[in-house]
């Protein structure tokens, strides 16, 4: 059972995040482990299968990247591995820049800019999906999702780089 | 149904038959221990003949025989010192590697002969005990209060622990309570206890954050409320930060106070003793003072400290900061903004200094609930959760792991399969596969924390599946799935999936995670990610290195022949610039070293592949080749 149909929802990539809390309560109510404290062990085995498969369908279609890596895959569109090599000069060549520009940025305010450009690049591709979704153009959904898995580690780098800036700040303050 | 059910008042309706006993909520602290009780959602701490709620988590074997627990132990402890135990919880699920780090906080003497592996003991009133057998001690003195209290037996508990508390610590924990005779229904995280405790109260709706700062620790969550759904978001924390470094602090202030004055102290471990048992007055007397002032006796010379308020609000400024910072952090993970967040749940007795409530108030922009005593807001929860669980309410709380779970990867990389953060239960799984040819076992190696690098992490158990049949580097399919339950205790199994050789493992780490590894972890993971980055870079392009390398041997120990002495010469030494290349610690020199190599084996490589098609086509019709282009 896909991830969409165990929470009873269309496999769709715009997704209403209340419905999706809805759905994942009411399915917690029926199989969370504290459910089947007195049950027999079999039953409980079972409600910790459920709830678990639960929790993964959740976690998965709650952020909007790994939805769409996740409809990707079930639309056939093959991903590499998290973690490995850019191998797309244009989104090489974006990423050393925007990795040189954080290694510049020193002040908290810098890396915010960073931050705010980064995000609002991650809506604009996020929003750009709906299109090549629809038109199933799988290269085309890869290359953006590829983009994306980047631009989102790249939010995260930013973030460290914020709180090591901070650090820095506060050691020297408190010198 | 059309009979009623009547219940004497007190007792729940239990959904199964036969278990007429009561379930209750456990704190286990590490300086007090509360045990409540809830009845139709309402619950209560449960007291002694004199009305006290809170148990000191002090155990003691007096020389006279038997065991004493509570204020009776900590009475003793002037007299018999070496037969009086303290802070036990500090210790749960630690081996003897971890000891060092908090030697000089416990003064206890450590049973010799402890392997590295095992649980740390201590020869306590001339006998070596375990921490799991002193914490069943405290266990079954509130069990014994419950009983005396309800006039009911009382054989299964919820018993909290921190959010931080890692596998090894947990199990302790279960483990201490089977001793004690009493049946673990759930460990549940304190803060998550807290916000059950508040939210059932309110009957509130949105989104909550607990902030639980207590003698030693720091927690941060945040819970989403709706309808009797407790959903923990995110959670954080500093497991080396809390009240006691604010009595730390007065302390050597007021011994550097001392030596200015020209006091000549021996400082030795009595004299800190007794500057921290000072500072803890002090401190509290601030919480609804503006000044406070000492007597320090040393040796029997005495000295007069005045403290005020301000004073003490600078020097732990820096302190109260790092709890906003890490909350912050738990925010930026969770996805929410300050404001988003309804109320803000105080937890700890160091939540009583004014400047902390100040602080937390500012940040949060709203007064934090404060009205349930937070010395017995933990127990009260657990109570609560205990009722749940027995079958008398709706609550469903879903929690999180509070540290990411990964495995070790070729280059000493972590590569994570649950994050933290993640929804429990849960069961995620990862393929790996064998690096080189032939590869026969291959070793999982378990590691909790945030970091890139497998040093960095706290490792948690390796084991090794064998029996991979022959096959080509990166063929074998490897399929590592970790499951956490709902007590987030973790077990790990490994799966050739072309062969389906199946091992199964349960983590049981032998000791768990010390006061510094877990605020290392949990610090650095956002203090050294640049770094890590970089690390990782550099290892990956190793791996990719050592790769070529391999395949290349291969090649060479099989078709040597097709190259001139002159060519192998070159190969070689190539081969060995990028050894030194391997050896040192620049990405560049690596990728240098690695490309030309390939440039130089280039055309061994091209050789190759034309006698490989000239034999494979030797000894072919043409009729055959036809048929193989066609295929």
């Amino acid at each position: 059972m896909d991830h969409f149909a165990r929470l009873g929802l269309p496999a769709a990539l715009d997704l209403d995040s209340g419905a999706l809390d809805k759905a994942y309560f009411a399915g917690q109510r029926q199989w969370h482990p504290d459910r089947f404290v007195a049950k027999p062990p079999e039953e409980r085995a079972k409600a910790s299968v459920e709830a678990a498969a639960l929790n993964d369908a959740y976690r998965t279609l709650k952020n909007p990247l790994d939805r769409a890596v996740y409809l990707a895959t079930l639309k056939g569109v093959e991903l590499p591995g998290d973690g490995k090599t850019i191998a797309d000069p244009d989104l090489l060549m974006e990423a050393m820049e925007a990795r040189e520009e954080l290694q510049e940025a020193d002040t908290v305010q810098a890396v915010d800019g960073l931050a705010a450009k980064v995000r609002s690049d991650v809506d604009t591709a996020l929003n750009g999906l709906g299109g090549l979704f629809l038109a199933n153009d799988k290269p085309a959904i890869r290359k953006a999702l590829l983009r994306l898995r980047y631009l989102d580690k790249f939010a995260e780098e930013a973030r460290a780089r914020r709180t090591n800036i901070e650090r820095a700040n506060s050691e020297r303050s408190g010198a | 149904m059309s009979l009623l059910e009547i219940h004497e008042p007190g007792e729940t309706p239990l959904p199964h038959a036969g278990e007429g006993t009561l379930a209750v909520g456990i704190d286990l602290g590490t300086t007090n221990s509360v045990v409540a009780i809830s009845r139709e959602g309402t619950p209560a701490a449960l007291h002694d003949e004199t009305g006290k709620a809170l148990v000191p988590s002090v155990v003691a074997y007096p020389a006279a025989g038997g065991v004493l627990v509570g204020e009776a132990a900590r009475l003793l402890t002037a007299q018999e010192p070496k037969n009086v135990v303290a802070s036990i919880k500090r210790l749960m699920g630690r081996g003897a590697a971890d000891l060092h780090r908090v030697a000089g906080v416990l003064p206890y003497e450590v049973e010799p002969g402890t392997g590295q592996t095992d649980m740390v003991k201590l020869r306590i009133g001339g006998k070596a005990r375990s921490p799991v057998e002193i914490s069943a001690e405290i266990l079954k003195a509130l069990r014994a209060r419950a009983e005396a209290a309800l006039e009911k037996p009382v054989e299964r508990a919820v018993i909290t622990v921190p959010a931080y508390f890692d596998d090894a610590a947990r199990t302790a924990t279960r483990d201490a309570a089977r001793v004690a005779g009493l049946e673990v229904l759930r460990l549940v995280n304190e803060p998550t206890a807290a916000a059950l405790a508040y939210g059932l109260d309110k009957g509130s709706e949105g989104l909550y954050a607990v902030y639980d700062l207590g003698g030693g620790t720091f927690d941060f969550s945040l819970l989403r409320l709706e309808k009797g759904v407790f959903q923990v978001l995110a959670t954080g924390g500093d497991t080396a930060l809390g009240g006691d470094d604010f009595d730390r602090a007065i302390a050597e202030r007021m011994l550097g106070e001392r030596k200015k004055d020209g006091l000549a102290d021996h400082v030795d471990e009595g004299a800190v003793k007794a500057a921290l048992a000072l500072a803890r007055v002090m401190k509290e007397q601030l919480s609804d003072r503006d000044q406070t002032s000492g007597r320090l006796e040393l040796a029997g010379v005495p000295s007069f400290h005045a403290l005020t308020r301000a004073d003490f609000d600078a020097m732990i400024a820096s302190g109260v900061k790092r709890t906003l910072d890490i909350a912050r952090n738990v925010l930026a993970d969770a996805g929410m903004k300050v404001d988003e967040i309804n109320g803000v749940v105080l937890v700890g007795g160091s939540t009583r200094v004014p400047l902390v409530r100040a602080e937390v108030a500012g940040m949060i922009g709203k007064p934090p609930l404060t009205d349930i005593d937070p010395d017995e807001v933990v127990a009260l929860g657990a109570a609560l959760q205990a009722e749940a669980l027995t079958g008398g309410s709706e609550t469903l709380l879903l929690d999180v792991t509070p540290l990411s779970l990964g495995l070790e990867t070729m280059g000493e990389l972590v590569e994570k399969v649950v994050p933290r953060n993640t929804p429990i239960p849960v069961q995620l799984a990862q393929e790996f596969t064998t690096y080189q040819d032939g590869q026969s076992a291959m070793v999982i190696h378990v590691v909790q924390g945030e970091r890139e690098m497998v040093e960095d992490c706290r490792s948690l158990a390796r084991f090794e599946l064998a029996g991979i049949p022959p096959m080509v580097a990166g063929a074998a399919r490897i399929r590592v799935t970790f499951a956490v339950d709902a007590d987030g205790l973790l077990t790990v199994s490994a799966e050739e999936r072309t062969t389906g050789v199946a091992q199964r493992i349960e983590v049981k780490p032998s000791y768990g995670l010390s006061h510094d590894d877990m605020a290392d972890m949990l610090y650095d993971s956002l203090d050294n990610a640049e770094d890590d980055v970089a690390r990782r870079l550099i290892a990956e392009a190793r791996v990719e290195a050592r790769r070529g390398m391999l395949a290349l041997e291969g090649a060479l120990a099989k078709d040597g022949a097709l190259l001139n002495a002159d060519e192998r010469g070159e190969i070689d030494a190539a081969r060995v610039r990028l050894e030194e290349a391997i050896a040192g610690d620049s990405r560049d020199a690596i990728t240098a070293a690695a490309e030309a190599l390939e440039t130089l084996s280039k055309p061994f490589a091209e050789r190759r592949m034309d006698r490989g098609i000239r034999e494979a086509l030797s000894g072919m019709s043409m009729n055959d080749l036809e048929e193989r282009v066609g295929e």
